[in-house]
């Protein structure tokens, strides 16, 4: 219970932070509107051809726009010190991980359900036809994306140019989840239902999900101590 | 509980190459407080924070009352003041309070932290952002914050260095208390005076090694530059 409890006290403190300062969220979002609206312009892709992109297109979006709330989870902690008293605290590497894995996957995917209706109305699309089935893909590509975000965001969080090294370290440890992902959300988009090879696909996200989440949880105090 | 509170044996701090700390071997019975003295890169701060648990010693053994400072009933015994305040400029004050309480699993965090407020002086803006704080009002949160959960082991670094009158008095005050309430104290510094004022030990160090350590003696209160005469580098 007190494990819990923690997890949730980390949770909400990181987003009464975010609230108060919405330094992240706000350049998020408007990261994924802008790059949502420069590719409808580059591309002016048909409907077809916007069903054969779409998962790239919005997973793309999601990663970069969530790469910049990952990145400041951990850097909120520098001013003052205050990753010394998380530290300090008796709050295991897991509850910590886990407070700030849930608040950073709650503003990502709140990023995600702002930038999906915006995504259907620059490129036309009828992107709800498997509404639930979506955001399915949505909370498992999210999560996948957060537990190895918050992680490295803990080990990169002293670097120097740790806006550049985060990115960095963490695209190609998400290729696999990117790729379920992507090939997921494109058939959804068009309205084909998770069935026969698509299921291979949510498999391997579900297993990438609980894989990073297992290791980061056993890691982070390692990450975080040495 | 354990004679001593804590306990470092052939200890070593490496940075790459560079050896912080030198075969530091170190015991504070409970309930003493050792000011922990020595000039800049002397290695007060890298000791400080092993035995908070920050980091691990490259050699050695560091004990707080028998057990790893990493072990979670040991942290639940450990108050911190470093050089950072170490609370949130976007939460208010209160608000600081009972995350931490939260965190450190205390049976009413609303209680404990109106009590600390009221006891550094800040229960007027409790709950005011601390980003709104003058320097001394986040220094007197700082304390609050890192007495609040009753620890039985306080490690302070250079806790004199900027604070102002008022803050040095909570300070002084909560420290008296919490010695006379049997708490143990480890604190670095430079202000000579207020460290042998409250002290029974002292430790000196000189480029990572230990180069004296021993009971506070009348010569160091009359003389708080004794030490560094006696043992220091010329």
């Amino acid at each position: 219970m007190r494990f819990i409890r923690q997890v949730m006290v980390i949770t909400a403190k990181d987003l009464r932070a975010e609230m108060r300062t919405k330094e992240a969220i706000n350049a998020s979002f408007a990261f994924a509107i802008v790059v949502l609206l420069i590719l409808s312009f580059a591309f002016e892709p048909t409907e077809d051809t916007t069903r054969e992109i779409s998962g790239g297109l919005l997973w793309i979006v999601f990663l970069f726009a969530g790469t910049l709330i990952l990145n400041r989870s951990f850097a909120r902690e520098l001013p003052n010190d205050c990753l010394d008293a998380l530290i300090a605290a008796p709050v295991p590497g897991a509850a910590l991980f886990l407070g700030k894995g849930l608040a950073n996957f709650a503003l990502i995917f709140a990023v995600e359900i702002v930038a999906l209706p915006v995504f259907g109305i620059f490129y036309n699309v009828r992107w709800a036809r498997q509404f639930w089935s979506l955001m399915l893909v949505m909370v498992l590509g999210t999560w996948g994306l957060t537990a190895i975000g918050t992680v490295f965001g803990a080990l990169t969080v002293n670097i120097r140019l740790r806006e550049v090294m985060l990115p960095l370290l963490v695209y190609p440890v998400m290729i696999p989840i990117l790729l379920g992902a992507m090939k997921l959300s494109t058939d959804l988009v068009a309205g084909q239902p998770i069935s026969g090879d698509l299921m291979v696909w949510l498999k391997l996200l579900v297993g990438f999900d609980i894989i990073f989440t297992a290791l980061s949880l056993v890691l982070m105090d390692t990450v975080l101590v040495g | 509980m354990s004679a001593a509170a804590v306990d470092c044996a052939g200890v070593w701090k490496f940075y790459g190459d560079y050896p912080a700390l030198r075969d530091i071997s170190l015991s504070v019975p409970a309930g003493r407080c050792l000011a922990l003295i020595g000039r800049n890169g002397a290695g007060k701060t890298t000791l400080l924070r092993m035995l908070a648990g920050y980091s691990k010693p490259g050699k050695g053994l560091v004990t707080i009352f028998g057990k790893s400072p990493r072990e979670t009933d040991t942290r639940q015994r450990i108050g911190f003041i470093g050089h950072g305040i170490s609370v949130y400029d976007e939460l208010s004050a209160i608000e600081n309070l009972r995350l931490f309480g939260r965190l450190y699993g205390l049976p009413n965090p609303e209680r404990s932290a109106s009590e600390w407020l009221e006891r550094t002086g800040l229960e007027r803006v409790r709950d005011g952002l601390v980003r709104e704080f003058s320097r001394g009002m986040r220094q007197r949160l700082a304390v609050a914050r890192a007495f609040l959960h009753g620890p039985w082991l306080l490690l302070m670094d250079e806790p004199f260095t900027a604070l102002d009158d008022r803050a040095i008095a909570v300070l002084q005050t909560v420290l008296r208390d919490a010695l006379a309430a049997g708490r143990t104290v480890v604190m670095s510094t430079h202000q000579l005076r207020e460290a042998m004022d409250l002290a029974t030990h002292v430790a000196l160090l000189n480029r990572g090694r230990l180069a004296f350590q021993g009971e506070r003696t009348q010569e160091m209160v009359k003389d708080p530059g004794w030490v560094y005469a006696q043992y220091g580098e010329s």
